[in-house]
């Protein structure tokens, strides 16, 4: 009997761990952008959106405060910020391209165990968007992917081999998925984190890459 | 002769816009950023086979309308919001350099549609590259190398050369005939400031074509702008039109 799966609030919960004072991140449009809701006070983001919105605040939810000339790079409505910054879509990419984002979070359809990642096209769908996405899987020093740990018909989306279209290769660092938390490493794919309920077996089971277990494994705070 | 670069109306901005033409279209994905008057006059002259470049292929006025009622707790869409998604739901597109083109999840928008049934021909490109192609087609570079895209698909036909001990691509500069841009304020000379999240595209596309047209809400006498603060100077424009105060539907001659 395995564990409950996480939903996508409490995965954003714990990728938005990975945040450390004072970085620059950039989040992808669906659950990423969920994990600037679980910020905690004492800590201050700079967020970066690919339309070149810099240090921006919260998403707006009520429409009669939404401002269309101030939208993220999925057209949500966002706070003003003292400290804000705006640029042009050439200069927003240079920040990306030349190495100024800390860290991205990224939807995944497939992580690959070398850390490639397919994230561009949906299945069904002939024709894919790259968006922002491929440049920031490029150039982010830090790549977290956040996904479900299997499709919806339940095969692995943690693969030996990509079998989707690559966005990006070897860019992945770290894998936060509904059951685990796995870093990505020079020898493979190493299980850090197991959701409440899950043993290491249980994953290994529905992942069809190897995993190691790393020797400090813990259960996942949700906290 | 004082310069003025004020034109009257929105047909006569576009008058010489031609079959083939490629038209870097300004904007991102929303309607505040939208030169959506350029395009509705570009849709009334009923060119053909234009290449459009630009971050999405439009969503078309039918999936604007479906959007304007899910996303009306969050966002309110003015009524003229058009999108290049007209240009293409007429068929007056044979060619996209997009990077956005698919809709996320199980809509398809018109470029989509016209990708599947064989009506267009698609260029996907990442946003970063697109952006700096553009860029450096305005700047006089004639392409530069970027890591991003390496042994991806993005990578077919072009030239990898290694750099560091890292792979890059070669990406040539891509030059428009039409730039059609919007922008919050202009003066005679076309100095354009922006507003927010708008300035987007709409600044890189200024000047990456023979010709760039800016849509604005206001033109205000020179030295109004302050020039420090000035986004695009008006060496990168040639052409001002005004936005009407009214909204007005996009077949009505204007």
């Amino acid at each position: 009997m395995t564990g409950e799966r996480l939903d996508e609030q409490t995965m954003a919960l714990r990728v938005a761990k990975e945040f450390e004072d004072g970085m620059v991140v950039n989040l992808g449009v669906g659950i990423p952008t969920l994990c600037s809701n679980f910020v905690p006070p004492e800590k201050e983001i700079i967020f970066h959106s690919e339309n070149g919105i810099i240090g921006f605040g919260p998403i707006v939810t009520d429409p009669d405060d939404a401002d269309e000339n101030l939208i993220n790079a999925g057209v949500q409505p966002v706070q003003p910020k003292p400290g804000m910054a705006i640029v042009d879509h050439a200069e927003s990419f240079a920040i990306i391209r030349g190495g100024y984002i800390d860290l991205t979070v990224l939807g995944a359809l497939q992580v690959s165990e070398r850390g490639d990642l397919a994230n561009y096209t949906l299945p069904g769908k002939e024709v894919g968007s790259f968006g922002g996405g491929q440049d920031l899987a490029f150039c982010a020093k830090k790549v977290v992917a956040v996904m479900t740990h299997t499709t919806r018909e339940g095969k692995p989306k943690i693969v030996k081999e990509l079998t989707s279209p690559i966005t990006a290769p070897a860019c992945v660092n770290l894998i936060i998925t509904d059951i685990a938390a796995i870093e990505v490493t020079n020898q493979g794919l190493l299980l850090t984190e197991a959701v409440p309920g899950w043993t290491p077996e249980d994953i290994q089971a529905i992942t069809e890459a190897q995993l190691r277990v790393a020797p400090g494994l813990r259960e996942m705070e949700l906290l | 002769m004082a310069i003025s670069k004020i034109v009257a109306s929105f047909d006569e901005a576009v008058a010489d816009i031609h079959d083939g033409a490629v038209l870097l279209i300004g904007g991102f994905g929303g309607p505040g950023e939208c030169p959506s008057y350029l395009i509705a006059a570009v849709a009334r002259k009923a060119v053909k086979n234009v290449t459009i470049v630009g971050n999405s292929g439009g969503w078309g006025p039918e999936l604007i309308e479906l959007l304007r009622t899910r996303m009306a707790s969050v966002l309110r869409f003015p009524p003229d919001w058009y999108d290049p998604g007209l240009l293409v739901e007429r068929g007056q597109v044979s060619k996209g350099i997009l990077s956005f083109p698919a809709a996320p999840g199980h809509i398809h928008t018109p470029f989509e549609k016209a990708v599947m049934e064989g009506r267009v021909e698609l260029e996907l490109i990442g946003q970063g590259s697109l952006a700096e192609r553009i860029r450096s087609a305005r700047a006089g570079i004639a392409a530069f190398y970027t890591p991003v895209g390496v042994g991806t698909v993005v990578e077919e036909g072009k030239e990898v050369r290694e750099f560091g001990g890292r792979s890059y691509l070669l990406e040539r500069a891509l030059k428009g005939d039409f730039s059609l841009i919007r922008a919050y304020k202009a003066d005679r000379y076309g100095n354009l400031v922006y507003r927010g999240s708008s300035r987007t595209m709409n600044a890189t596309m200024a000047g990456a074509s023979t010709i760039t047209i800016a849509e604005v809400e206001e033109v205000v006498e020179p030295g109004a702008l302050d020039p420090e603060c000035i986004v695009t100077p008006g060496v990168y424009v040639q052409r001002v039109v005004v936005r009407p105060r009214e909204p007005c539907p996009w077949d009505q001659p204007m």
